[in-house]
């Protein structure tokens, strides 16, 4: 049947069906797509953490909440929530501010010149190097950073310090600095990508703003706090919705960089990590499902709440 | 139809769309088909009587293998590399069944590979679980996956018909293998733990090995003078190295029932005195580690032994093997055994830990089970044995593989030094593979003792808290022992 447009009365209809057929049968692909391999996940991750699946049998038995009841006397799914809070914290206000810094710099800061805000010399270049460590996968990122924080003077930032007389530094190994180790090397790498999402953002406000405000006598100081900042909170906001979901994540450097894969003691382990062992080294991944559908609502709140709290009325321009 | 009569018509953009369109309709469910349910699926997996569909038995053939059944290896490539099996077992199964196909695959990680293949019922014939990423062999029996080796063990040796397999290898090998029982696991290699060291240093320097926490002391004491780091493990991956220490050091003090009682969850078996004295004596020694060794990985570790940087390093007999690249001549491994607590040690201090380890599983599901107990009976046999010693540099459960061989220093000093213990022997942890939680708190609790930030007070009520909650999980499955 190549052609079922019969006769004169179906032809208008069967026309109709073909233009939404059309619009339907491609929207359908990236749906079905969708929600195969990420609707029916989630779904089947909800059922299972209500289940005490091991992750062989074919039948895992339901039991309820019990395993949500059990993450409430976990001591380690508790420090793994407490690290994220900390990454949620402090790891989108460095990298916003550092990323913020340098985008005013390459844009902005080299001041007006023949009529034009331009940013420092050599910006051009810069804004390339800033994105480099964006462009290494993660995976490589971990090995990197494995040589640049081991513990003893081999390492390359203990060498630095050992040629300016610093003992070395257990930059993984003493607990209360291990998550503030990782946490950098996650900055180091995202800092670039915001770079370039800032300065887009900047880019993008007319520069008879900045001059006026130039001619009126601002220096950099008032031009980034009066004009920049208010003209680009909506990129701002992007970016701290997408640093604090990666706030959440952390688990492949965590992995490769931690003592003993989250220690010492607990010191750096995240949720990602903790599901991963709870499923694949304890077998138990009916418990496992139950930290991520946690982790999904700790996500989904941190979103709701940041677009909600950091929503400003727009600035027409 | 009238447009369609004739003259063939060329297909317009649009419609060549349309009809992707509407193939991705059809894609569309066949893709959740695909993806299935992650627990689903159990229905069509294979019958587990997969042996039924195998040959005649005879007493050559004595689990039936049918000749052209298709036969699926899996291989952990770790410190034993996989050239044992590729060169020297599959090999000989192919020379018995020269019309079977032999399907060899290696991984470093075992669960990642092959979790998906029983949850989906498409299992390999024969599998090494082992690695840091091993599947959890009790788990997989309670969900019945794993075959019973106990036809294995009973079957006729294929060196001397007149005895069966387990007659031909070392006391305590089937044992170490059971679960519920029954032998699920046939633990392969045999290797010696203790410290090792560079025998010519030692020579040179004048030091001898310890045989008492006394001496050890003193020693570490000397190599510290002389610049070197007494002792060290990594701590970023390999605590357990070290916890092995501790554990056969209270099993030294207080017998081998110090570690049954832990693997069988007694009440109070981590107060212990034996554990608490053990665990106070190493934490001096810890003493003796730079911090820094927390965050290296063993084989970061191991290669500044070799360049003589450390003295004493906790390690298994496959270290000389797995070092063998980064050994220089001047540099020979040489083993001792963990130095005693004090007189009234119940094992004396030639007492080793001696476990038959490397567990190899055969999937119950499997498509050909009986060429898989065959694969593993030429393991078995003398001359599969013996090109596992000269492929892999460990000895095997299999008694005398190893006469006969030129053996390199460090398995000389393995061999000898379980010579020396006779029956003295430490016995293996089960619950490093029963209770994997338990196990991980193992490994950190031991950093924070060796490295000095709890007592050993500390470190066995943190292991005992560990240990009762293990016990009061009703979702773990509990497991004895008495041997």
């Amino acid at each position: 049947m190549r052609h079922g447009d019969g006769g004169a009365g179906g032809r208008l209809l069967s026309a109709k069906m073909r233009t939404y057929g059309f619009i339907v049968s491609f929207l359908l692909v990236p749906l079905i797509l969708y929600v195969v391999f990420v609707i029916s996940p989630y779904a089947q991750a909800f059922y299972i953490s209500l289940t005490n699946w091991r992750g062989i049998s074919a039948n895992p038995q339901y039991i309820g909440f019990e395993n949500f009841g059990r993450l409430l006397d976990d001591d380690v799914f508790w420090a793994a929530v407490r690290h994220h809070g900390l990454l949620l914290l402090a790891m989108p206000l460095i990298t916003i501010a550092i990323a913020l810094f340098f985008s005013f710099l390459l844009n902005v800061g080299g001041g007006s010149k023949g009529g034009a805000m331009r940013g420092v010399r050599g910006s051009g270049f810069y804004r390339v190097v800033y994105f480099f460590p964006q462009v290494l996968a993660v995976a490589v990122v971990g090995v990197l950073f494995q040589a640049i924080y081991r513990p003893d003077g081999t390492g390359v930032l203990n060498g630095l310090l050992s040629t300016v007389g610093l003992g070395p530094v257990g930059w993984l190994i003493t607990p209360d600095l291990a998550l503030w180790s990782i946490m950098g090397v996650v900055v180091w790498q995202s800092v670039g990508f915001y770079v370039v999402l800032f300065s887009a953002g900047m880019s993008a406000i007319p520069k008879d703003v900045f001059e006026a405000a130039a001619l009126d006598g601002a220096g950099r100081f008032r031009l980034f706090f009066g004009i920049t900042l208010p003209l680009i909170w909506d990129t701002i906001q992007v970016g701290w919705v997408y640093l604090g979901i990666a706030a959440f994540d952390c688990f492949a450097l965590v992995q490769v960089l931690s003592v003993d894969r989250g220690g010492p003691d607990n010191a750096t382990t995240v949720l990602p990590l903790e599901i991963w062992r709870t499923a694949f080294t304890f077998s138990k991944f009916g418990y496992a499902s139950a930290m991520g559908v946690a982790l999904f609502f700790l996500t989904i709140t941190f979103a709701a709440l940041s677009l909600r709290v950091t929503r400003r009325e727009r600035i027409e321009f | 139809m009238s447009n369609s009569a004739g003259t063939p018509r060329e297909i317009t953009r649009r419609q060549m769309l349309r009809r992707i369109g509407l193939t991705a309709l059809v894609a569309g469910p066949a893709a959740s088909f695909l993806s299935a349910c992650a627990t689903g699926g159990g229905s069509s997996a294979a019958s587990p009587t997969a042996a039924a569909s195998g040959g005649a038995t005879s007493a050559a053939n004595p689990f039936g293998v049918k000749a052209d059944a298709a036969l699926e290896v899996v291989i952990f490539k770790g410190g034993l590399g996989d050239s044992y099996a590729t060169d020297v077992h599959e090999p000989l199964y192919k020379k018995e069944f020269p019309k079977a196909t032999v399907k060899h695959v290696a991984t470093q990680q075992i669960a990642q590979t092959l979790q998906p293949r029983f949850a989906s019922g498409d299992v390999p014939d024969f599998i090494a679980n082992s690695g840091s990423d091993l599947m959890d062999n009790g788990a997989l029996q309670s969900e019945g996956q794993l075959l019973d080796l106990t036809p294995l063990f009973d079957a006729p040796s294929i060196d001397d018909p007149s005895k069966k397999v387990r007659d031909t290898l070392i006391p305590g090998t089937v044992e170490s293998g059971l679960i519920a029982d029954k032998p699920y696991i046939l633990n392969y290699v045999f290797t010696g733990y203790g410290l090792w060291y560079n025998s010519k240093l030692f020579q040179e320097k004048g030091w001898t090995a310890p045989k008492t926490f006394d001496e050890f002391k003193t020693l570490c004491d000397t190599i510290k003078k002389a610049g070197i780091t007494p002792y060290a493990y990594a701590g970023k991956n390999a605590s357990y190295y070290q916890y092995w220490m501790i554990l056969i050091t209270a099993a030294k003090a207080g017998g081998n029932q110090v570690l049954i009682d832990i693997d069988n969850l007694a009440d109070g078996a981590w107060n212990n005195d034996a554990v608490k004295q053990s665990a106070a004596a190493w934490a001096e020694i810890g003493k003796f580690m730079d911090k820094s060794y927390e965050g290296l990985i063993h084989t970061e570790v191991q290669t500044r032994q070799n360049q003589d940087k450390i003295a004493l390093y906790p390690s298994g007999a496959w270290l000389e093997n797995e070092q063998k690249s980064n050994t220089p001549a001047s540099f020979e491994y040489a083993v001792t055994p963990t130095p005693s607590l004090t007189s009234a040690d119940k094992l004396p201090f030639e007492a080793i830990r001696a476990v038959a380890g490397e567990p190899y599983i055969i999937p119950a599901k499997g498509k050909n089970t009986a060429g898989a107990l065959e694969y593993a009976r030429i393991m078995l046999s003398k001359e599969g044995a013996k090109g596992f010693i000269e492929k892999s540099g460990s000895l095997t459960v299999v008694i005398g593989s190893a006469d006969g061989l030129n053996l390199a220093p460090g398995l000389k000093s393995t061999a000898d030094a379980q010579k020396a213990a006779g029956a003295n022997i430490v016995t293996y942890s089960s619950f490093e593979n029963w209770y994997k939680e338990l196990e991980t708190e193992l490994r950190k609790q031991t950093n924070s003792l060796m490295f000095g930030r709890i007592s050993a007070e500390e470190f066995c009520a943190n292991m005992q808290k560990k240990a009762d909650a293990v016990k009061a999980d009703s979702s773990i499955t509990k497991q004895n022992r008495t041997v």
